[in-house]
């Protein structure tokens, strides 16, 4: 029912029910305009639940909204705005809202008390994971995902402000008008759909006309300055270090492809005002949940600002003077109050309506809806017919964000609620009702007063100019829980009453840390803001201690439930990680090869050729072209660091265990770098271009971390040397040419002619590529007569094509990774698969290339003991005995009559191949003494795939050994 | 969390990489023996509270940094370039 | 006081009134035959295995605020066995058996459900690292199957096989992975010790480390000087600070590391999953709460909160793997601190000190060894001689390099593991 005819009214559904609602009100006040009492089941024992609050504290009325892949659970009716075909839904209750079978639950709840579940199902052991826990699993939960890929669009942004003010009701708005009009940079944010707070629920009035009038001037004042933004639907969830806060914003209106639902922000604020406001609590009294049994300033919001009417005969159970505001405005509104109810003996109250002081309810009936409540006073109790309860315990402050950064608040006895401690979070201060200031004229006055201040810290001048209010006095006398038998509810959402908690006291879950995690209390949606306090007064009670002395749990991030989508948004599908592509990329997508993803890059697999069926004949045919005619490879994504300066040499025989400043120019060098545990990092070539003037290549794994070393030597290690490194790795496009007729595939395209004397091997230098500038570097990583060159990366299309169809006049081709793992294994060499961060030099047999004449990274701690002798595990070559078989990487490797077990295992293997070469199965692998082992026959085992092989030791350079063909 | 580069001014935590306590400016001798290196390579303070740690500016200027910093509050209380401090 | 169901149905009858105090809450002694300082996990499964394997019940559990408060109290609950560095290995596996009969052995349920672990792999050479591993679990008797591209999509068919950035080619199946109850495991624990006569001491810091002539002799706490023969140091989060009691310096950076839960969900997620290329892993509690975790902060901390970075790094994470779970709303985050050891494994041994022990350096996988590291821990202690499944957990790896145990090849110094 509502007070007035709306304007205007939309069609939502609720369970598919149609109904009637006003656009933008909240779901909850809709559901209420429409009689609707029973909305929700709790999680536990499935009791039916209506709507309790009027904001995002909500513990009961979670809905969910949409269907199909739409679908999105536990949203709480009470911020959820209506709209024209919304689909409302409950949840949690099967077969129906009304007629749930795991009401069941509440029958037998008697033995579900707290923590029953530790002490029980452990018998049989099995019947755990098969029978007990799919039981409880099934039952446990509260909506339901869609089980369908999120189809929604989210974002994130960065906001940068002088003052974040969090919350606009009066304190926030004041604050804001304050600090806009003192010039500074200004961001004020409200979770609500519109901004005012208690100022647009309550019937008060300020600077003289209704507080409604002087929000809607507040407002047109901020949004004429241009420093000042506001921010609805937005609700701040966190405070992080240094004045960053998370922010998140539902976008609200009709969803459409192009526009996001919601949006996470990351503000990052000089100065923060917290206006958070302050929460109603509920009083703990037998069955004090059922439907309509709401918080009185929800009733009074419901009614003052959305104009519905909660119930036909409202009564009113409070401990504090604030409550009978609820009383006066349901008869403004013309309700009938059929009773005030007050837990103060002294409560000094006078209305038109039956008022009981010191008074308590003990009872309510009604299973659906509230019908009626009894109540205990002057020593007898009566019986009062009721649609709706409104109840107050009193006032929450709303301290959540002051705790983010382990901030403990503080009890405040006269106002029974825990205060913020100031300076809890660097940067923010507190306004307003968060700060224990309840009435209008002390909220304004502090917003305007902190503000001021703060604006005066930045040289601002600020006026603070205050509008006369209500200062009405708030006075509370506690009452947590009414005495009595009866189930009292605390944390409505996870279903945890009085007992619950007195239980765990009686079992020594004492503190408030082991009562929560015992009963669960605080862990529900609402992470206990309504329910917190309570419970541990209830604890302290029952541990007869003080509530200072049993302590509150700590608030954690978010304030409200924040979605994946939102935190992760941009991340769906490709998002997650850039993408990389080299200049071939496009020939070779062209060329149909299967692209795969080595790092942030992409790199062909193979080029696959007509009436090839299987990876492996393309590899086998591009192998071949190295081996006979000549392949070509884009190999730009290795790193390329420019390093130059005078110590360009010196910082290299640092970073490389082998000498670099003998290397003349003109000349290449392999090189092997260690981390400063002893451990190979990574290698690659390093060219030198001029007396000053080195190029260094990485792997394509380590580009990034190798630059960020060789900064790390350079301004940390030896600020001495003089010299700078640079990034080069997009600048220039480079490919292998290797094979035997690389030379002359490369003659087609150079501008000069090469020949053994001019270019030989380990040579480097300029060269004109068809009449462009590049670099040319006479390396192998095949084995074979081969060749880098480089061109900037504009040219690198054109070189790549040019390559490679003059490759294929001449026999050859491009190739891809799969042929380059095949080359490099045949010839032995190693990849990250072998350097994987636990091997050293002396692992892989380059101990000798650790220089005794210099010092170098890595050196001394590659002389532990520990990483040298015959128990370590050394890099060899395996070759199946059988001919056919396979070998796969990751199996362990054993002495041939030894059990496959954890004690016996010598080693692993870390590449295979079938060398199209050798015309056999290889691998590489490390084991223990293996240097000494070649031709020593031992079993490899891969359990994984059930795969034994009998496999010779051997020298891991199965092909060429001597080198002839790079050098010849 | 932010932090004030010297050359940058405020910048947001992802723009940096952290590498650890700021005793790696102090690395031994080749020869120094095991239980420098051990020290150097392993053992640390590790204070709960202020502490001075070597971050990198990698998607902004490229500079190496001694933050000073306290591990209890998260305040971050100077950066100054490491070649500097190393001089 | 036994824990089973009958009890559980009179009690309900009888209003609860017979359940006692899980553990009871003594004033410390004079003196005790060992110490435990740390009333985590850790500490409260070593004062169990003294107790029960080794009959010391003159013992006690000093913890400075309330037991189970630390990394046992917030983590992401994964129970698994599969690492495959010698050393890891055995200790892992041998604990795995030990979740396996851990509610048989503290009549406790702590929920240990072997729901399956999932390690997802995402390219050829991820995939040659995870047969290693699995190939080594098996070498150690436990359970690993390697799944291709469509053995996970039939486990997990919720995944975003088609356009996720990094395209799963597989993965590694731990049909004995899962997850427990964490809270319930620092109580059982605590009840099993309590019922051996351990007196628990909440809210009794330890001060200093009382020494003389190289031997121990006792502590010194905010409850008064307690002695003892013998002290194992079992904080972690704070194992710096209380070596030093003892002159210590550990080869350990505190880091934070994150979790998140959503609120409860109707079934969604039945195994552990882990993303290979994302650090992320996640699980389904069985109050419904997704429960999921990734990266540690990279920046050393005491605070035991974490900021955005990676926060929103892991939603990414989960955004790209499943973005399924989109609409699932993260309710609370807190942080953790971790022990980082160099090589990310941790360390069990002797001190210097005689009578001093430490149980350390569990990096962010402390929670699956709880009742491994506290039966290794007490062997240790109570015999003298290391347990030869915790037998490579030595302080000394780092300086003589021997028997590193870098399981993500990151490095054997401070990188982060």
């Amino acid at each position: 029912m509502r007070l007035h005819a709306p304007e205007s009214t939309v069609t939502f559904t609720f369970d598919g029910r149609k109904l009637k609602g006003v656009p933008g009100e909240p779901v909850s006040a809709a559901l209420l305009a429409n009689g609707i009492k029973l909305v929700a089941r709790s999680f536990k024992y499935h009791r039916p639940r209506g709507v309790m609050s009027a904001g995002s504290e909500e513990q009961n009325a979670l809905v969910t909204v949409g269907h199909g892949a739409q679908a999105e659970p536990n949203l709480r009716a009470t911020t959820l705005e209506v709209s024209e075909g919304l689909e409302v839904s409950s949840q949690n209750a099967w077969p129906s809202l009304r007629y749930d079978a795991l009401a069941v639950n509440d029958l037998v709840s008697p033995f579900l008390a707290a923590g029953f579940y530790y002490k029980t199902f452990m018998w049989p052991r099995s019947f755990w994971e098969k029978l007990y826990e799919p039981v409880i699993r099934r039952a446990a939960g509260l909506g339901a995902l869609s089980g369908q890929t999120n189809p929604d669009t989210y974002e994130k942004a960065f906001a940068f402000c002088d003052v974040l003010v969090i919350g606009a009701g009066p304190a926030g708005l004041m604050a804001a008008l304050t600090a806009g009009r003192a010039g500074a940079d200004v961001i004020l944010a409200d979770e609500d759909t519109a901004m005012g707070g208690r100022l647009l629920r309550e019937r008060e009035d300020v600077d003289g006309k209704p507080a409604g009038a002087w929000v809607t001037e507040a407002l047109a004042e901020l949004d004429a300055m241009p420093n000042v933004r506001r921010m609805t639907r937005t609700t701040v969830t966190g405070a992080y270090d240094q004045g960053t806060y998370g922010a998140v914003e539902r976008l609200g209106g009709a969803p459409s492809a192009d526009k996001p639902i919601e949006c996470f922000w990351r503000i990052v604020a000089k100065r923060a005002i917290l206006c958070a406001g302050a929460l109603e609590r509920p009083i703990a009294f037998p069955n004090n949940d059922r439907p309509g049994i709401m918080m009185a300033s929800a009733v009074r919001a419901y009614v003052n600002r959305w104009g519905v009417v909660p119930g036909k005969r409202v009564t009113i159970f409070g401990n504090n003077d604030d409550a009978h505001r609820t009383a006066a405005d349901l008869v403004a509104a013309g309700i009938k109050v059929a009773a005030v109810i007050d837990s103060r003996d002294d409560a000094d109250i006078s209305g038109d309506y039956p008022i009981y002081t010191g008074a308590q309810v003990i009872a309510t009936k009604g299973r659906h809806a509230l019908q009626s409540i009894t109540i205990s006073h002057n020593g007898g109790t009566r019986t009062i017919q009721t649609d709706c309860l409104a109840m107050s315990g009193g006032w929450n402050l709303t301290v959540h964000l002051t705790c983010h950064m382990n901030g403990r608040p503080k009890w405040r006895e006269d106002i029974a609620s825990f205060v913020p401690t100031p300076e809890s979070i660097p940067g923010m201060v507190t306004a307003g009702a968060c700060n224990g200031s309840f009435d209008t004229a002390a909220c304004l006055a502090e917003g305007a007063a902190v503000a001021a201040e703060i604006a005066d810290d930045f040289g601002l001048n600020a006026k603070a100019t205050v509008p006369a209010a209500d200062h009405t006095a708030y006075s509370v006398t506690p009452l947590w829980a009414v005495p009595g038998k009866g189930r009292k509810w605390i944390d409505f959402q996870n279903d945890v009453h009085v007992k619950d908690i007195k239980l765990a006291a009686q079992e020594n879950f004492r503190s408030v840390e082991h009562m929560k995690r015992y009963t669960t209390q605080g862990m529900a949606p609402d992470q206990g803001k309504s329910s917190n306090v309570v419970a541990l007064a209830v604890l302290a009670d029952a541990t007869g201690r003080g509530i200072p002395e049993t302590g509150t749990t700590t608030f954690r991030p978010p304030y409200v439930p924040v979605s994946i989508a939102a935190m992760g948004a941009g991340s769906q599908g490709k998002g997650f990680a850039p993408e990389r592509f080299t200049t071939s990329h496009k020939a070779t997508v062209a060329r149909d090869a299967p692209m795969i993803e080595a790092g942030l890059w992409y790199r062909p697999s193979y080029f696959p050729q007509k009436g090839e069926t299987h990876w492996q004949q393309s590899c086998d045919r591009e192998v071949g072209y190295v081996r006979n005619a000549v392949g070509v490879c884009d190999v730009s994504t290795l790193g390329k660091i420019d390093i130059q300066g005078p110590d360009a040499a010196a910082l290299l025989d640092f970073v490389y265990t082998n000498m670099f400043s003998t290397v003349k120019v003109g000349r290449v060098r392999y090189g092997l770098m260690l981390r400063e545990d002893g451990h190979v990092m990574d290698d690659g070539t390093t060219a030198r271009l001029g007396e000053q003037h080195f190029v260094m290549t990485t792997t394509t794994a380590a580009a990034g971390l190798v630059m960020r070393h060789l900064e790390f030597v350079l301004q940390v290690l030896r600020p001495d040397l003089d010299a700078k490194v640079i990034s080069i790795t997009e600048q220039w496009a480079q490919f292998a040419v290797a094979g035997p007729q690389a030379r002359a595939l490369l003659n087609t395209v150079l501008d000069q002619e090469l020949n053994d004397e001019s270019w030989p091997f380990m040579a480097c230098g300029e060269v004109s590529v068809a009449g462009v500038s590049g670099r040319l570097f006479r390396i192998s990583f095949s084995g074979e007569h081969a060749y880098e060159v480089a061109v900037p990366s504009r040219y690198g299309d054109n070189l790549f094509r040019m390559l490679t169809a003059q490759a294929e006049v001449m026999g050859g081709g491009p190739y891809g990774m799969e042929a380059l793992n095949v080359l490099r294994i045949e010839k032995g060499f190693i990849t990250h698969a072998e350097i994987h961060g636990r091997t050293t030099a002396f692992d892989i047999g380059m101990a000798r290339m650790i220089s005794a004449k210099k010092d170098c990274i890595g050196k001394s701690a590659a002389a532990r003991p520990g990483l040298l002798g015959e128990g370590r595990q050394q890099l060899v070559g395996l070759r199946a005995k059988g001919r056919d078989h396979a070998l796969t990487a990751g199996a362990h490797l054993f002495e041939r009559q030894a059990a496959a077990i954890r004690v016996n295992s010598q080693g692993y293997t870390t590449s295979v191949c079938y060398s199209p070469t050798l015309k056999t199965h290889l691998a590489l692998g490390f084991l223990e003494n293996g240097r000494a082992r070649h031709g020593e026959v031992i079993k490899l085992r891969d359990h994984l795939r059930d795969i034994t092989e009998e496999v010779e030791v051997c020298d891991p350079v199965f092909f060429d050994p001597t080198g002839g063909r790079a050098r010849g | 969390m932010r932090i004030t580069c010297p050359n940058c001014g405020e910048r947001d935590r992802r723009e940096f990489y952290y590498q650890g306590d700021a005793l790696a400016l102090g690395r031994p001798a080749d020869d120094a023996g095991l239980d420098d290196w051990d020290d150097y390579l392993h053992n640390r303070d590790n204070p709960a509270g202020d502490t001075r740690d070597l971050w990198f500016h990698e998607a902004g200027c490229g500079a190496w940094l001694v933050v000073e910093r306290n591990t209890v509050t998260h305040a971050v209380h100077a950066a100054t370039l490491a070649e500097k401090v190393k001089r | 006081m036994g824990y089973s169901g009958f009890r559980v149905i009179k009690e309900g009858l009888f209003g609860q009134k017979g359940w006692k105090p899980v553990w009871r809450d003594p004033d410390p002694k004079a003196e005790y035959d060992a110490i435990i300082i740390g009333g985590g996990g850790h500490g409260l499964s070593t004062a169990f295995y003294l107790a029960k394997e080794h009959g010391m019940t003159n013992i006690a559990v000093l913890e400075k605020s309330y037991i189970g408060g630390g990394n046992v109290g917030r983590n992401t609950t994964i129970v698994r066995a599969n690492y495959f560095l010698p050393g890891n290995s055995e200790f892992y596996s041998h604990s795995l058996k030990m979740w396996e009969g851990m509610e048989q052995e503290l009549n406790y349920n702590v929920m240990h459900s072997q729901r399956g672990l999932i390690n997802l792999f995402h390219s050829d050479g991820q995939r040659d690292a995870f047969a290693r591993r699995g190939n080594a679990m098996i070498n150690q008797g436990d359970d690993a199957i390697l799944l291709d591209r469509d053995g996970v999509r039939e486990h997990l068919p919720y995944l975003d096989f088609d356009n996720v950035r990094f395209p799963i080619y597989g993965g590694l199946y731990h049909p004995r992975g899962g997850s427990a109850r964490h809270d319930a495991v620092a109580w059982g624990y605590a009840r099993g010790a309590d019922q051996r006569g351990v007196d628990i001491i909440q809210n009794c810091e330890v001060t200093g480390i009382d020494i003389e002539g190289g031997v121990v002799k006792g502590v010194q706490t905010t409850r008064g000087a307690i002695k003892a023969k013998k002290v194992g140091i079992v904080v972690a989060g704070r194992s710096g600070q209380v070596a030093a009691m003892a002159g210590m310096r550990l080869p350990i950076e505190s880091h934070v590391l994150q979790a998140f839960v959503t609120e409860g969900l109707k079934p969604v997620i039945d195994h552990v999953v882990s993303f290979g290329m994302g650090h992320f892993y996640i699980s389904q509690s069985d109050k419904g709460g997704l429960v999921f975790g990734g990266d540690i902060d990279f920046y050393s901390s005491y605070a035991a909160r974490g900021n955005l970075p990676m926060k929103e790094h892991v939603m990414d994470a989960a955004m790209t793997l499943m973005p399924v779970i989109g609409k699932a709303k993260v309710l609370r985050s807190w942080g953790g601190i971790m022990d980082m050891t160099p090589d990310g494994s941790p360390i069990i041994d002797k001190t210097p000190t005689e009578g001093l022990f430490i149980d350390c350096g569990w990096c962010y996988g402390g929670f699956k060894a709880v009742p491994g590291s506290g039966f290794s821990f007490a062997h240790l202690m109570a015999t003298g001689h290391h347990h030869e499944a915790a037998a490579k957990f030595r302080l000394d790896r780092f300086r003589s390099g021997a028997g590193l145990m870098d399981e993500e090849g990151t490095g054997s110094q401070h990188n982060l593991h």
